[in-house]
This record gives C-alpha cells, structure tokens and sequence, in this order.
C-alpha cells in the first residue's frame, strides 16, 4: 500500500487538500447549529443526537426552524425531509464511484451531503473521487458534531462564523471545484443554465428543490441533445 | 418527549433518502444516454451549489459579502491559485467587507 499511496502523487494530495480544506469550513458552522439548537429550545443533548444522526446541515438548520418556532412534529419533519432529496440523487451520481457493499453503506451513505458529492465529482478518476468523498465526508462528520457540542455549550460566545466569511469559503469552494469543468462549451452550458434554473426557482419553490431542478437541467440536455464531438473519454466515464 | 420523535423521525427519513440513492443497479447507470447524463451532473449540480451557498439565505435571493468573496475567488481562479488559496480569498474578502459593516 504504501507505494500506492506514496506522497509524491500530486492527485492525490491535491484531494486531499480540497476535502480538508472544506471540511474545516464547513466543520466549523457546526458552532452556529449548536448554539441555535440550544437557542430552539432542544436540550444540549438533543441538539448533539440531531448532527449526528440527521448529519446534512440544510436538513438540521429547517427541523431547529420549525421546532423553535413552534411548529409541529409532522411539519419539522417534513421540511428536514425535503431538504434531504437531494441527497438520494448524490447517492446516485456516485454509485459508481463508491460502489459500497454490505455494511460499508452505512457510513457511505450517511457521509452523502452537499460537500462530499461536490469534492468527489469534481475529481477525475475513480480512486481521487473515492478519496476526496472520504476526506470530506468523515473529516466534515468529526468537525460538524465537535463543534456542533461547543456551540451548543458555549451559545454564541465565539461569535456568528459567517464574521470569519466562513459562508463564503464555502461558495469559493464550490467554485474552484466547477472551474476546471468549464473548458469545454457543452458543461459551460449546462452550468449556466443550472445556475439560472436555480436561481429563478430559490424565491417560489422550497428549500432544497432548486438543486434538484439543477439536475433536471443536465438529464433534459443529456437526454435531447446529441454530444458534438465523439466522446473522448477515460475508462470509467469521465469525460478528458 | 415531541422534540425527540422529530430528531429520530427526521434522522431516519434522512437516512432513508441518503441510502436510497445507493440501491439503483449499476447496469442503469451504464446506459449511453444515462452515463452521458451523468456526465454532465456535475457541472449543473455544482453551478447550483455555487448559487445556492452564495445567493440565497433561506427562499430569499441576496446580495450580500459573499458575493464579493465569490468574486475574489475567480479573481484567484483566473490566476491558478491553488484551491486553499480560493477558499481563504473568499472568506478574507467578505469577512474583511463584513468587518466594516458589510452584510
């Protein structure tokens, strides 16, 4: 293992680098959804069980929201859970990639969130892909529930980390891993027209849904539009 | 008593979700027109991440520092920055604008 694994692969140090460098960013907003499940009314405790059983921020932040404003159970429930949709597509999108078995599904699955899926399909072959989910998924569960217990301890004494432009580590994140999908003119496209999907969608449909009207943009392009150029493509699908 | 049946009912469904994405037969995704979907998936899921994260705050669409740090993290892009460098460009910039009273 060890010549595999060898730290002169730049791939994969670069990989490992991203997943950790979005895991610190996002591991550390677990503070506001401690401090803001304690100001909810749920107990430390309950605040705790919340990140490490639900473990997907949108989902955490909408069940707190409904709770703390008094809303019932079915209600909390149902705006965590349509939150949680697209999640099942970036089970999808990475079956192939992660291909888990057996028990292995259980921490696959449970480390399938937003950042995760964007590190790992970012990357250009299976291993890094496999890789950068790993780094991203656990490193982002171990930061999120640590400092989801500090924040829930300590309130809002570190302060409110969107001070530190956390929030937007995370959009520049988010870009550096599209960035170097926009070389060629079809994912520019379907990039743009995502994006402007989306964003007309945020104000009239639920939280969560605008991504998932992302994806419908790509199956409507793959599926009525032929590709220009023969694939040139790697074994496992990638696209050079 | 409420409180906790939301956690575990919603932590279950969550779960669910997650797992559901996993049960689909890789023979599927190896179809022509599937697998050239699934080519193009992530350049629309995370063109929509990027808008999502930096635009919005709950349904509301906003305009607010971290766009500015969006837009030094293409500046460093442009560049070739490496990723780390993007990431604190970003949170530098709109942690700076927020320090003097930025939104």
């Amino acid at each position: 293992m060890a010549s595999r694994t060898s730290p002169v692969d730049p791939a994969r140090r670069a990989v490992i680098r991203q997943g950790l460098s979005v895991a610190v960013a996002t591991g550390l907003y677990g503070i506001s959804f401690g401090a803001l499940g304690v100001a909810s009314g749920l107990s430390i405790w309950q605040t705790c069980v919340t990140s490490l059983l639900l473990f997907s921020g949108g989902s955490q932040f909408a069940l707190i929201g409904v709770l703390g404003g008094g809303g019932g159970v079915g209600a909390a429930i149902a705006a965590s859970s349509l939150l949680g949709v697209r999640n099942t597509l970036y089970g999808l999108q990475l079956t192939p990639t992660m291909a888990p078995r057996g028990l292995w599904r259980i921490p696959v699955a449970q480390f399938t969130i937003d950042e995760s899926t964007a590190v790992a399909i970012a990357q250009d072959d299976t291993a890094t892909r496999r890789l950068g989910f790993w780094v991203t998924g656990a490193g982002i569960y171990v930061g999120w529930n640590v400092m989801t217990l500090v924040g829930a301890l300590v309130g809002d004494a570190i302060g409110d980390p969107k001070q530190y432009g956390l929030d937007a580590a995370a959009s520049g994140a988010f870009l550096a891993l599209l960035w170097p999908r926009l070389r060629k003119r079809e994912p520019v496209a379907v990039a743009i027209t995502a994006a402007v999907v989306a964003a007309a969608l945020v104000p009239v449909v639920p939280v969560g849904i605008p991504v998932i009207a992302a994806a419908v943009v790509a199956v409507v392009f793959g599926l009525f539009t032929r590709s220009r150029v023969p694939d040139e493509q790697k074994p496992d699908g990638t696209p050079v | 008593m409420t409180v906790w049946i939301a956690i575990i009912g919603a932590s279950l469904i969550a779960f669910a979700l997650k797992f559901a994405g996993y049960t689909v037969p890789p023979t599927f995704l190896e179809k022509p027109k599937v697998s050239r979907v699934t080519t193009l998936l992530p350049a629309a899921l995370l063109a929509a991440l990027v808008v999502m994260q930096t635009f919005t705050t709950g349904s509301q669409l906003v305009l607010d520092a971290r766009a500015a740090g969006l837009v030094a993290a293409a500046i460093a892009l442009v560049l070739r920055a490496p990723f780390i460098v993007v990431v604190i460009a970003a949170a530098g910039t709109a942690a700076a604008l927020r320090a003097v009273g930025w939104p």
